[in-house]
C-alpha cells in the first residue's frame, strides 16, 4: 500500500498527474477522500463549468482514407469524432473503469450472466428530431454483429447470440455468461445511429453533445453545440474544430502559438521542451496500452521455458521507460494487466532486470548462438531504440540478441503474429477477460505469444460468468501469473497518453479508459476565457 | 540537386519513358531531337510529313498528346502492378493490427478483392475510360470529388509559389550574369545554395518558429477549406509558399546563370557589347532569349515538382494537397485512389514538359523547321 501512494504522490511532484486523477486512484485504492485531499494539500474546491466559446483540437492520426461510417472508424482523430456526434448504450467511469449508464439507462443479468436486459433511456432524440426507440439500438447493434459486417466491433460483438426487443427493452442473449457486456458496450464503434445507420452508415447522426457542420476527411471537422443534447454536463462549448495534423512538431508549434487549445500524442522526447511554454499545460494520463516484446511459446528456440524466463530477466525495465517514454509510463510485470483495470489483481512482484538470474536460466535453457529480434519503428513509437538497449542489458547476462530492422510498411502483416520473437504494441481493452480472450486465449486469432494452454482457457472461461467479485479477482490473480512466468510476453512498460492543452483549457478529465480522455476530451472541457 | 524534389515514382517514369531531351546541358540544341526521331512520322509518309512541314508546332502537339495516352496508360498499368507488389492488400492493411479475419473477409468480398488482379485492372481501366474514376475503398467518397478539392489546392499553391519563384529566380540569374564573379553573384549563389541546401521541413520549421510562434504574424497551421475567404487563404498560405520560392529559387536561377552565361560568350554577344549596348540589354534582348530552352526545361521541372512533390511542406503545414492525400492512400492501399493521383500527377509532368518545348520552340524560330 506505502509503495503504491508513494508512486502516486510522485507521479504528482513530477506533474504528471492531476489532482483529479490523484484522487480517483488514492479512492480507488482505499484511502479516504479527505485524506487523499490533505496528502494533496490542495483545497478540493469543484470548478463550475463554463459554456460558450470555439474549441480547436490538433489531432494526429486523421487520413484522408478516413470513413464516416462509425463502424469502420480507426484513427484517434476518427475516434474523438464519434464520441462528439454520438452516444454509446454504456459508458465507463474515467476513474474506476466501471460500466456508467449512457443511452442505456439501466441494465440487469440473468444469474449465468448469459442473457442482459436494457432499459433504454427515454425522450432522446436524435440530430435529425426523430426520438431514439429501442428498435434504432437493436438495428445498430445487428449492424455491427451480422456476418457481412466490416465494423472494428466484430472482435467484441461476437459472443452475442440473439438481440431481440421485450416491449421497450433491449435483450442481449450471449453464447456464454460474460459479466462485463456492459462494458463491451463502450466500444466507439457502437455509435448509436438512426435505424442503426442502415439507410445511411456515414450520415454523422447520432445523440451526442454536438452535430457535424463540416468533414473532410484528413483536413478537418467542425462541430456545432447540440441545443436539445439529453445531458447537460458536458458539450459546453458553443463550437468544436478538429484539424488534422499529423507532425509532431506542427502540432506543438500550433499549441505554443495559441492556435489550437489541445494537442494529441506529444512525443515525450520533447516534452520537457514544450513544459517550458509558460502557456502549455502537459496532460499525462496512466493508461493501458503496453509495448511489448513478444516470444512464441511453440516455436523453438522460444518453446523453452527457461530460455523464455532468461530473456525476461534480461531486460532493463527502469532504462527503457526511461529512455524511450522519457519516464512517461510505468514499468510492466509481463502480464498485459495494470491497475487501470478494475479487479486488477495487486501485489504480484516486480520483475527487475537480473543479469544472473538471466544467465541462470540462459544456461539451464541449454540454449547457444545469438536470438533473432524483429523489430520496426511503427511496433512502437521507439522500438528500435528499445531493442538495441534489450541488447545491450542481455549482453551483460551473457546472452547474444541479434537486432533485425523490418521494414514498417506489412510490419503487421508479415512480422508481427508471424516471426517468432518481434516487437508490438497492445492498446488497452475494457476489461482483463477482454484482454486476455484477444490475445492470449489458445484460439485467439491475436494470440500473438502461441500461448496454448488448456487450463488457462478453462480459467478464463470461468472467470468469465463468475458474478462473485472476490473470486473473479483471485482467478485472475492465477491468471496473470500464468502469463508472467510461463507465457512468451515481455513487458517493459505501460505507456502515459502525453497530451497537452493550454492553459485556458479547463476541466480536462484523466479517463484511464483510452487517450485523449477516453476520446471525450471535446465534450467534457471547457474554456476559460 | 534537381531542387531536391522531383525524384518521385511517376515523374521519373514519365520523363524516362518519353525520352525526353530534358537535361539543360546544352544550349538550344535539346529540342531538335524530339522533332526528328518522331515515332508516328513513318505510319503515314506524305500527307502526315506535309501536315510536320506546314505546321510543325500542330504536329508536335498531335505527336505528343498521342504518345502521352499510351504514356499514361503505361503509367496506370505500372501503378496498378506496384500497388499489388507491396505486402499486404487494401482488407489487412486499412485494418492494421485491429484486423479481425472476419472482417478482412468481408472488405474482401465486399470489393472483389478475392478475383485476379488482370479482372480487378480491366475493370477499373473501363471505368477510368469513360471519365469513372470510381470511389475511394476507404472512405467510400467519390475519387474524383475528392481529389477536385485537393487538386484545386495543391495548384492554388504551386501557383503562388511559381508566379514568385519564376520572376525571381530568372531575374536573380540575370543580375548574377551581370555581375558575374563580383560580390552580388557570389551573395546570390550563396544564399540561393544555402536555401536548396536545407531540408525543406527544417526551412519550413524555421518560418514557423520565427513568423508564427514567436513573432506571431503568420497564420499557422494553413489548412484552408471551403468556408475561407480569398484573403485568408492567402494569408493561410504564405508560409508553405515562402518555403516552396526558397526551395525551387536556388535551381531555376542557377540554370538561368548558367545558359545565359553560356550564349553570352558567342560572338554575336560580342557584337552587341561593341555596339556599345548596356550589359543588361544585352542580356534581356539578345542573350536571354537563345538561352530560354533549357531555362524553361528546369522552370517546368519545379513546376511539377511544386504540384505533384510538395507531400513534406503539405505535412508540416497543415496544408490539404494532393501529396498527403496519395500518401495516405497508398498507405492503405486504396487502389482507385492511389490510380487516379497518379494518373494526374503524370500528366502535369506530359502537359508541362509540352508546354515547355512548345515555348522553346516559339522562342527559337530555328527550331521550327528542323533539317
Amino acid at each position: 500500500m506505502t509503495d503504491y501512494t508513494k508512486y502516486l504522490t510522485t507521479e504528482v511532484a513530477l506533474g504528471r498527474m492531476s489532482r483529479r486523477e490523484f484522487m480517483g486512484r488514492a479512492a480507488a485504492f482505499g484511502i479516504t477522500l479527505a485524506v487523499a485531499g490533505t496528502m494533496f494539500e490542495t483545497a478540493a474546491r469543484a470548478q463550475e463549468p463554463k459554456r460558450g466559446g470555439h474549441l480547436k483540437l490538433g489531432l494526429e492520426g486523421a487520413s484522408a482514407t478516413d470513413s464516416r461510417d462509425p463502424a469502420k472508424a480507426l484513427s484517434q482523430f476518427m475516434f474523438v469524432v464519434g464520441r462528439n456526434w454520438g452516444d454509446m448504450l454504456v459508458e465507463s467511469e474515467p476513474l474506476t473503469g466501471q460500466p456508467v449508464p449512457a443511452l442505456a439507462e439501466s441494465w440487469e443479468p440473468s444469474a449465468d450472466a448469459a442473457t442482459w436486459t436494457f432499459t433504454i433511456r427515454k425522450g432522446v432524440k436524435f440530430h435529425d428530431g426523430k426520438e431514439l426507440t429501442v428498435d434504432d439500438v437493436i438495428k445498430t447493434l445487428q449492424r455491427h454483429t451480422d456476418e457481412k459486417s466490416e465494423s472494428g466491433a466484430l472482435g467484441v460483438m461476437k459472443s452475442i447470440k440473439e438481440i431481440r426487443a421485450d416491449g421497450d427493452k433491449l435483450v442481449l442473449v450471449l453464447t456464454e455468461g460474460n459479466a462485463d457486456l456492459p462494458l463491451l458496450l463502450t466500444d466507439y464503434h457502437l455509435v448509436i445511429q438512426p435505424n442503426g445507420g442502415l439507410d445511411n452508415p456515414d450520415a454523422m447522426i447520432g445523440t451526442g453533445p454536438y452535430k457535424v457542420t463540416s468533414f473532410e476527411p484528413g483536413v478537418r471537422a467542425t462541430f456545432e453545440r447540440n441545443q436539445d443534447d439529453w445531458r447537460q454536463d458536458r458539450g459546453f462549448v458553443d463550437s468544436v474544430e478538429m484539424i488534422a495534423m499529423n507532425d509532431a512538431t506542427a502540432r506543438i508549434a500550433a499549441l505554443s502559438s495559441g492556435q489550437v487549445h489541445y494537442i494529441n500524442r506529444v512525443d515525450p522526447k520533447t516534452v520537457d521542451l514544450l513544459k517550458r511554454a509558460p502557456t502549455v499545460e502537459i496532460l499525462s494520463t496512466s493508461g493501458r496500452g503496453h509495448y511489448v516484446f513478444i516470444m512464441h511459446c511453440n516455436t523453438a528456440p522460444f518453446d523453452n521455458v527457461d530460455l523464455r524466463l532468461a530473456l525476461k530477466y534480461a531486460m532493463d525495465r527502469e532504462t527503457m521507460l526511461d529512455k524511450v517514454l522519457g519516464g512517461y509510463g510505468k514499468i510492466g510485470n509481463d502480464f498485459p494487466i495494470n491497475e487501470t483495470y478494475a479487479l486488477f489483481p495487486e501485489g504480484i512482484e516486480q520483475r527487475a532486470y537480473d543479469p544472473d538470474k538471466a544467465a541462470f536460466h540462459y544456461k539451464k535453457s541449454g540454449h547457444s548462438g545469438s536470438v533473432l529480434l524483429r523489430t520496426s519503428d511503427v511496433a512502437f513509437p521507439g522500438a528500435v531504440d528499445a531493442a538495441v538497449l534489450y541488447q545491450e542489458s542481455a549482453k551483460k547476462a551473457g546472452i547474444e540478441i541479434e537486432v533485425k530492422r523490418e521494414p514498417g510498411d506489412g510490419y503487421w502483416s508479415n512480422v508481427w503474429n508471424v516471426q517468432p520473437f518481434s516487437t508490438s504494441y497492445w492498446g488497452g481493452r475494457p476489461t482483463q477477460d477482454q484482454m486476455y480472450s484477444t490475445a492470449y486465449l489458445s484460439t485467439a486469432d491475436w494470440n500473438d505469444t502461441r500461448f496454448l494452454r488448456e487450463d488457462f482457457d478453462k480459467l478464463l472461461l470461468e472467470a468469465r460468468s463468475e458474478l462473485d467479485e472476490a473470486k473473479r479477482k483471485d482467478m485472475y490473480r492465477t491468471m496473470a501469473m500464468m502469463v508472467r512466468d510461463e507465457g512468451g510476453l515481455i513487458l517493459p512498460m505501460f505507456n502515459d497518453f502525453v497530451n497537452a492543452c493550454g492553459k485556458n483549457v479547463k476541466g480536462y478529465v484523466h479517463d484511464i479508459g483510452n487517450d485523449m480522455s477516453n476520446g471525450y476530451v471535446a465534450t467534457r472541457v471547457w474554456l476559460d476565457a | 540537386m534537381a531542387a531536391g524534389g522531383p525524384a518521385h515514382g511517376p515523374e521519373l517514369t514519365t520523363a524516362a519513358v518519353a525520352g525526353e531531351a530534358l537535361q539543360p546541358s546544352g544550349a538550344a540544341g535539346s529540342i531538335a531531337s524530339t522533332g526528328a526521331g518522331s515515332p508516328g512520322s513513318e505510319g503515314k509518309p506524305s500527307a502526315w510529313a506535309g501536315f510536320k512541314k506546314k505546321s510543325p508546332l500542330a504536329a508536335l502537339v498531335i505527336q505528343r498528346l498521342a504518345l502521352s495516352v499510351m504514356l499514361l496508360f503505361a503509367v496506370s498499368l505500372m501503378i496498378f502492378g506496384g500497388v499489388e507488389a507491396l505486402p499486404g492488400d487494401f482488407a489487412s492493411t486499412y485494418l492494421g493490427q485491429s484486423a479481425t479475419p472476419q472482417a478482412v473477409e468481408n472488405i474482401r468480398k465486399d470489393l472483389g478483392l478475392d478475383r485476379p488482379a488482370a479482372t480487378r485492372y480491366f475493370e477499373w481501366l473501363g471505368g477510368a475510360l469513360q471519365g469513372d474514376f470510381g470511389r475511394s475503398w476507404a472512405s467510400k467518397q467519390s475519387v474524383s470529388e475528392q481529389i477536385g478539392k485537393r487538386l484545386g489546392n495543391s495548384l492554388f499553391l504551386a501557383f503562388f509559389a511559381a508566379a514568385i519563384s519564376v520572376p525571381l529566380a530568372v531575374g536573380l540569374g540575370m543580375l548574377a550574369v551581370q555581375y558575374r564573379n563580383r560580390l552580388p553573384d557570389k551573395i546570390i549563389n550563396v544564399i540561393s545554395l544555402a536555401a536548396i541546401s536545407l531540408p525543406e521541413f527544417f526551412v519550413g520549421y524555421l518560418l514557423i518558429l520565427f513568423f508564427a510562434v514567436q513573432l506571431g504574424v503568420a497564420t499557422f497551421p494553413a489548412t484552408v477549406y471551403d468556408s475561407m475567404t480569398f484573403g485568408q487563404r492567402l494569408s493561410a498560405i504564405a508560409l508553405p509558399t515562402a518555403t516552396l520560392v526558397l526551395v525551387v529559387l536556388a535551381h531555376m536561377m542557377r540554370m538561368t546563370r548558367a545558359a545565359i552565361l553560356n550564349v553570352m560568350s558567342s560572338a554575336y554577344v560580342e557584337t552587341a557589347e561593341l555596339k556599345g549596348l548596356s550589359g543588361l540589354r544585352i542580356i534581356a534582348r539578345h542573350a536571354a532569349p537563345n538561352a530560354v530552352a533549357p531555362v524553361v526545361n528546369v522552370i517546368a521541372l519545379n513546376l511539377a515538382y511544386l504540384v505533384v512533390g510538395v507531400v513534406v511542406v503539405e505535412v508540416v503545414f497543415v496544408y490539404p494537397g494532393m501529396g498527403q492525400y496519395m500518401v495516405d492512400a497508398v498507405t492503405v492501399r486504396d487502389m482507385p485512389v492511389v490510380q487516379a493521383c497518379g494518373l494526374i500527377f503524370a500528366a502535369f509532368y506530359i502537359f508541362l514538359n509540352m508546354v515547355a518545348d512548345i515555348i522553346a520552340i516559339v522562342a527559337n524560330p530555328r527550331l521550327r523547321h528542323p533539317r
